[in-house]
């Protein structure tokens, strides 16, 4: 799928993560730019489950700003699904 | 006998807050309420119903009754939240502004066709119908009695309040008629009935006075809004040492009678029949013994 528009979900608060989802042009690829607490022993685990979420929803050209105060990965996948719907115009049951 | 839950207290945890969920199970209340309503800003649902879903999946919660509070029906998240949730049969939903059997009928129609698309064929989950109007309090005994997957009824004290137009105050006068009403309705189904927040997390003393009051009226539990509170309510519906000792007393010879098969006898001069029995059980499985 094709992101559109920005959009982002999550928190600055601890436990949570901030995720910004920009558009790039199409066959610019993934660019995911993280910054977390817990960089030097996650960063590879937090970037493998936002990659797999984008695989879920196959989005192949996307910008994602992260930043991450400590979530666990449920918290992850949460926010990063929910920024990528609110990015598709895709959510329901919400304002 | 199969033990009863336990509905001590029923711990509130905002939906869209990490921290708080995946930490639930470790404050030591009997139930968790993940909060999909009142406690999320409109423009966060979305983001608190994912959440919410996904923590649900993966965290334990130890012992815990986990109950999802979802938004009603007549909201634009009602819908949203059942098709999230229910597919993950957590023990319970608590339905919020439960007014009438017609509201009831609408929710457990849209529950049982979700149940059917996921091939859910035995569902375990519950209902917990909140009662927070008049309208409400009203119709409480249809309410408790519509279908068997209501298997608690709850009253929701601000709002109950608020459409009385009423302030909600310490002694809790205006809540009297509500709250004997709705305990009334729960006890001829069977069922538990649990009651409102005390909002004021500072205040302990009017926390157990108050806890006293709806154990002496029959609630089974009350909601907690902070952790700091469950410990005072749970003193107050534990079992004294000298209520465990007659309980297991009642019980022990309650089964040595049943092997002989004689139903009604008595301790101590006192007629001990299938009721008192049935209250010795209770206390013996809040105490948390095995006989």
């Amino acid at each position: 799928m094709e992101i559109k528009n920005s959009a982002q979900a999550g928190t600055f608060e601890s436990s949570d993560i901030l995720v910004m989802v920009e558009p790039v042009a199409k066959g610019s690829g993934r660019d995911i730019d993280l910054t977390s607490s817990v960089y030097m022993h996650y960063a590879d685990s937090i970037n493998n489950v936002i990659i797999k979420v984008l695989d879920k929803f196959k989005i192949e050209d996307v910008k994602i700003l992260a930043k991450d105060k400590g979530a666990l990965d449920p918290t992850i996948e949460a926010r990063v699904e929910t920024a990528i719907k609110r990015a598709l115009d895709i959510q329901e049951g919400t304002l | 006998m199969a033990a009863r839950r336990k509905r001590r207290t029923m711990l509130y945890i905002p939906g869209n807050n990490p921290a708080m969920l995946q930490q639930g199970g470790v404050y030591g209340a009997d139930g968790l309420l993940l909060d999909l309503e009142d406690a999320v800003a409109l423009n966060q649902k979305d983001a608190a119903r994912i959440l919410v879903r996904n923590m649900i999946n993966t965290v334990d919660f130890y012992n815990c009754e986990v109950t999802v509070r979802i938004n009603h029906l007549d909201t634009p998240f009602g819908i949203a939240d059942l098709e999230e949730i229910v597919p993950l049969q957590p023990d319970a939903i608590r339905y919020p502004k439960t007014e009438s059997v017609e509201d009831l009928k609408r929710l457990i129609s849209i529950v049982e066709e979700i149940e059917k698309k996921h091939n859910i064929e035995n569902p375990t989950m519950t209902i917990h119908a909140m009662i927070e109007t008049a309208l409400g309090v009203q119709n409480v005994f249809d309410i408790a009695a519509y279908s068997k997957r209501v298997d608690c009824i709850t009253i929701g004290g601000q709002d109950l309040t608020a459409d009385m137009n009423v302030v909600k105050t310490k002694d809790g006068n205006e809540l009297d008629f509500a709250r004997k009403r709705i305990v009334m309705a729960a006890k001829a189904n069977k069922i538990d009935a649990i009651d409102t927040v005390f909002a004021d997390v500072d205040d302990d003393e009017g926390l157990m006075i108050e806890t006293e009051m709806i154990k002496g009226i029959g609630f089974a539990g009350k909601a907690v809004i902070n952790p700091r509170q469950i410990s005072t309510i749970h003193d107050v519906f534990n079992p004294t040492e000298e209520e465990i000792r007659k309980a297991v007393r009642i019980i022990r010879e309650f089964n040595k009678n049943r092997e002989a098969g004689i139903g009604v006898f008595a301790i101590d001069g006192k007629m001990i029949d299938a009721p008192v029995v049935a209250r010795a059980q209770y206390i013996i499985d809040v105490a948390g013994i095995e006989i």
